[in-house]
C-alpha cells in the first residue's frame, strides 16, 4: 500500500494542481487575447484529463485496498475517520463532473462561460486534498473518539477533521502539489528549450508554472520548518529518527547526512547545538531522543529517514535558490536567464521536486512506524489475515509499472503530436467549429 | 426509520446508482468487445466511445462513494467483506484497473497496435469487474461472510453456484441496460442501422438477463433462505415490478417505441435493487449482521447523512448538469459515428 500511495501521491498533486495552471493559461488567453497561452490551455486539459483518469484508477484501487490489506484498521476506526473521506468523495465527485464538462466543452461553450466551468475543479481538488491529508494528519494526532481502546463507541466529527497536524500538514502537501506540478510542467518545456525549440508557447508553458512554483517553495520552507518543530512537540519519537537523536538531551548537535547508529551518528557534516536551536531556538532546548521508548516503539530504517529528511530539505532549498536566479533575472530584464544552464537547472528541477515530494512521504510514514495509528494501533494489528497478501502485493506492483510507463508513453506521445501540430499550425481552440448539425448548436446556445 | 436505517438507505442509494451507471459502462465495455474485428466493430465502438467519454468518471465515482459510506457507517461489515473475499474483490480492482487505463489511454494511443490493447484490455476488464462483484453479492446473500478479520472460507465463500450465477447474471444485467442506452445514443447520432444492432442486442440480453435472475431465484431458494423469503416476502411486490419493466421494455423495443425504454430499464434494476434491501432488511450480512449491530457511532451516522444531503443538493445538479450538457452534445470528445 505505501508502495501505491507513493505513486498516487504523484498522480494526485498533478490533479490538484495541474488545473489551476490550467486556468491561469486559459485567463491568460482570454483577457489578453493570446492564442499562444490558449492553446496550452487546451493541452494541459487534455494532460490534465489523463493523469485525472489514472488517479481516479489508483484512487479507487486505494479504496479498496483499505479493505484489502487493512480490513481491522478499517474496521475499527473507519467510523471515526471515514467522515473525512465521505466529503472527499463530494469533492471528488464535482472534480470529475467539472473536469469532464470543461475537457470535453471546449468547442462549443461559450470562451468565459467554460472558463468557468474550470473554476470549481481548482477549488474541488483542494477541498479532496484538504480530506484526505486530513485523514493522515489525524493518524498521526489520533483524537475525537472514544474510548480510546477496544471498540468506539463514540465519536466527535469536528475534533477528528481538525486534528492538531491539520494546520501543518495540509497546507505542507497542498504547497507540495502546486511545487511539484510547477516544476515537472516547466522542466518539459526547458528540455524542449534545450533543444532549440525557443517558440513564444515554449516560453509561456515554461514560465507559467515555474512562476507558481517558485512562489510556492519559500512558503514550503516555512510551513515544513514548523510542521518539524510541532512533530518535535506532537511526536518526539518520529522527530528524533528523521533526525538520528538517540539519547534524550539538551544542546543536540545537527547532523547533516551521516549513518545513524546506536552509539550515534556515523559521518555527515556535524552542526552544534543547531538541533536544538531548530526545535526551540536556542541550543539549551531538551530534544527527546529514541532511547525514551522501548526498541519496539521505535521507527526501523533510522538512516533511510534520516537521509529522506535532509533530502527533502535540500532540495527544497536548492529550489529557493532557482526561485531566486529567477526572480533577479526577472528584476533585471523584465524575461527568465536565457543562459542554457538556467535552462538545465529548471530541467531537472522537476525531478529534483518528485524526488522531494517522494522523500517527505517517506519520512511521514515510516517515521509513524511501527504504529498505523500513532500511539493507538500497530501496523502488524491492521493488516488483513486472508493468505496470498504478497501475491497481491507483487501483481500490484508489476501492474503499477505497467500503468506508470503507459501514462508516461501516453503523455509523451502527445507532446509530439503538439510538436507537429506547431509545424502546422491547427487547432486553434475556440476556433470555427469544424461543423456540427445546425439543429444540435442551436439546441446548444438555447 | 432510525439513523442507522437511514445510512443503509444512502448506501443502497449509492448502490442502485453504481448499478445503473456503472453497469451501464461496463457493458458498453463489454459490447465493444463483442463488436467483432477493427474493421466490423468500427462503427459501434466509435458510438460507445462517443456516447461514454464524456460521463465515465462520473459514473465510476459511485463505487468510491459506496465504499466509503459502507467503511464509515458499517466498518465492522466492510471489515468482514473485504477480508473473507479478498480474492473476488483484488480481482475486481484489477478489472477497474485495466478498465481505467484503457479508457484514458485508448484515446491518445496513437499507433494501432497500442489502440488495439487498449480496447482488449477495456473490453476484458469490462467483463472482470461485474462479474467478480456479483459473486461478492452471491457470498453475502449466501451468509457465507461472518464477522471478523478473514473469518470466512476465502474459496468457497465466493466459489459456489448461487455466486457464479449471480456474478452472470451481473455482467448479462450491465450489458442490458448499455444496449438499451447505446439504443438512445444511436438515435441522437442518426445512425439507425447501430439503433438495430443495439435494439437486436438488447432483445438479447433481456431475455439472457432474465433467465439467470430466475436461475438466481431458484439456487436461492436452497442456498440463501433468508433473502428468498424476504424477495418472496416483503420485497415481492418490488421483484413484481421489476419483472413488469423489464417486460415492458422487451416489448417497446421490439415495437420500435422511441420513448421510455431507458426510464423503464433503470427502473427494472432499481427495484430488483431495493427488493434486495427488503429482503435482508434488518440484516446487513444476512443471519449474521444486522444493521444496527454494524452502526457507527451516532455522531459519524450523522455526520455521513450531513454529506449525502450536501451531495444531493451539489453534486446531483452538477451531474444532472453533465448529462443534459452531454445529451445535447455540447460537450464531446471523440468523433460522432457518421450516419
Amino acid at each position: 500500500m505505501a508502495f501505491t500511495l507513493g505513486f498516487h501521491i504523484v498522480l494526485a498533486s498533478l490533479g490538484v494542481a495541474l488545473p489551476a495552471m490550467m486556468l491561469i493559461a486559459n485567463y491568460r488567453g482570454l483577457r489578453h487575447d493570446d492564442p499562444d497561452a490558449l492553446k496550452l490551455a487546451q493541452r494541459w486539459s487534455k494532460a490534465t484529463a489523463v493523469t485525472f483518469a489514472v488517479g481516479a484508477v489508483t484512487g479507487t484501487v486505494l479504496s479498496f485496498e483499505f479493505g484489502l490489506l487493512w480490513p481491522a484498521f478499517t474496521g475499527r476506526f473507519g467510523e471515526v475517520f471515514g467522515l473525512l473521506f465521505a466529503i472527499e468523495g463530494l469533492f471528488f465527485f464535482l472534480e470529475a463532473i467539472f473536469i469532464a464538462i470543461y475537457i470535453f466543452g471546449w468547442k462549443r461553450l461559450a470562451p468565459w462561460t467554460h472558463f468557468w466551468t474550470g473554476v470549481p475543479v481548482v477549488i474541488a481538488g483542494l477541498g479532496g486534498a484538504f480530506s484526505v491529508v486530513a485523514v493522515n494528519s489525524w493518524m498521526n494526532q489520533p483524537q475525537g473518539y472514544s474510548p480510546t481502546t477496544g471498540d468506539v463507541t463514540s465519536v466527535q466529527p469536528f475534533k477528528v477533521i481538525f486534528n492538531p497536524a491539520v494546520p501543518y500538514e495540509v497546507p505542507h502537501m497542498i504547497l507540495a502539489a502546486y511545487i511539484v506540478t510547477g516544476f515537472l510542467v516547466a522542466s518539459i518545456y526547458a528540455v524542449g528549450m534545450l533543444r532549440g525549440r525557443r517558440d513564444r508557447i515554449h516560453r509561456l508553458g515554461l514560465l507559467i508554472p515555474l512562476t507558481v512554483a517558485c512562489i510556492a517553495t519559500p512558503i514550503q520552507f516555512a510551513v515544513g520548518d514548523t510542521a518539524a518543530r510541532s512533530i518535535a512537540k506532537n511526536q518526539p519519537i518520529k522527530f528524533a529518527a528523521m533526525e538520528c537523536v538517540q539519547t534524550t538531551s539538551t544542546d543536540v548537535p545537527e547532523y547533516i547526512y551521516g549513518r545513524c547508529t546506536a552509539d550515534g551518528v556515523k559521518g555527515g557534516i556535524k552542526i552544534p547545538g543547531f538541533d536544538s536551536f531548530l526545535v526551540g531556538w536556542s541550543t539549551s532546548t531538551q530534544v527527546t531522543g529514541l532511547d525514551s521508548v522501548p526498541p519496539d516503539d521505535r521507527p526501523p530504517f533510522n538512516t533511510l529517514l534520516h537521509w529522506c529528511f535532509d533530502t527533502m530539505v535540500g532540495i527544497c532549498t536548492l529550489l529557493i535558490g532557482l526561485g531566486l536566479w529567477l526572480g533577479i533575472g526577472w528584476w533585471r530584464k523584465r524575461d527568465f536567464p536565457q543562459s542554457r544552464w538556467f535552462l538545465r537547472a529548471v530541467a531537472v528541477s522537476g525531478l529534483a521536486a518528485v524526488t522531494a515530494l517522494e522523500c517527505g512521504w517517506i519520512v511521514t510514514e515510516v517515521g509513524r512506524q511501527p504504529w498505523i495509528v500513532y500511539n493507538v494501533m500497530r501496523t502488524e494489528d491492521a493488516v488483513t489475515q486472508a493468505s496470498g497478501v504478497w501475491v497481491t502485493f507483487v501483481l500490484i506492483l508489476a501492474l503499477y509499472a505497467a500503468l506508470g510507463a503507459a501514462l508516461f508513453i501516453t503523455l509523451r506521445a502527445m507532446s509530439r503530436r503538439w510538436r507537429d501540430a506547431d509545424e502546422q499550425d491547427v487547432d486553434v481552440p475556440y476556433g470555427p467549429d469544424p461543423g456540427p448539425p445546425a439543429d444540435l448548436a442551436a439546441g446548444a446556445s438555447g | 426509520m432510525s439513523k442507522a436505517d437511514a445510512v443503509a438507505v444512502v448506501l443502497l442509494i449509492g448502490v442502485t446508482m453504481y448499478a445503473v451507471f456503472g453497469g451501464a459502462d461496463f457493458g458498453a465495455g463489454l459490447w465493444s468487445l463483442l463488436a467483432g474485428g477493427s474493421e466490423q466493430g468500427r462503427r459501434p465502438r466509435e458510438l460507445i466511445d462517443w456516447a461514454i467519454g464524456p460521463v465515465w468518471e462520473a459514473n465510476h465515482v459511485w463505487l468510491i462513494f459506496v465504499l466509503v459510506v459502507l467503511w464509515t457507517g458499517f466498518s465492522s461489515a466492510f471489515e468482514a467483506i473485504f477480508s473473507t473475499l479478498f480474492i473476488p474483490l483484488s480481482l475486481a480492482a484489477l478489472g477497474i484497473v485495466f478498465r481505467g487505463a484503457g479508457f484514458a489511454f485508448h484515446h491518445t494511443a496513437r499507433r494501432a497496435r497500442g489502440r488495439a490493447i487498449a480496447q482488449a484490455s477495456f473490453g476484458l476488464a469490462s467483463l472482470l469487474t461485474p462479474f467478480f462483484l456479483g459473486t461478492v453479492v452471491g457470498a453475502i446473500a449466501g451468509e457465507r461472510v461472518p464477522v471478523g478479520n478473514a473469518t470466512g472460507d476465502l474459496v468457497t465463500s465466493w466459489l459456489n453456484p448461487l455466486s457464479l450465477v449471480i456474478g452472470a447474471l451481473f455482467v448479462a444485467t450491465s450489458t442490458y441496460l448499455a444496449a438499451v442506452f447505446l439504443v438512445s445514443d444511436a438515435r441522437r447520432a442518426e445512425s439507425p442501422d447501430l439503433e438495430r444492432y443495439f435494439t437486436n442486442r438488447a432483445l438479447v440480453a433481456a431475455v439472457v438477463a432474465g433467465a439467470l435472475a430466475a436461475a438466481s431465484l431458484v439456487l436461492m431458494h436452497s442456498k440463501a433462505e433468508y433473502v428468498f423469503d424476504g424477495l418472496t416476502g416483503d420485497g415481492l411486490p418490488l421483484v413484481v415490478l421489476s419483472a413488469l419493466c423489464g417486460i415492458a421494455v422487451l416489448v417497446l423495443l421490439y415495437r420500435g417505441v422511441r420513448r421510455g425504454a431507458r426510464p423503464l430499464a433503470v427502473g427494472a434494476v432499481a427495484a430488483v435493487i431495493a427488493g434486495w434491501g427488503v429482503a435482508q432488511w434488518p440484516y446487513l450480512l444476512p443471519q449474521k449482521l444486522t444493521i444496527s449491530a454494524a452502526a457507527a457511532p451516532s455522531a459519524t451516522l450523522t455526520g455521513v447523512l450531513v454529506v449525502f444531503g450536501i451531495a444531493v443538493l451539489v453534486v446531483l445538479p452538477a451531474i444532472g448538469l453533465l448529462f443534459t450538457l452531454a445529451q445535447r452534445s455540447v460537450v464531446e470528445e471523440a468523433g460522432r459515428p457518421t450516419p
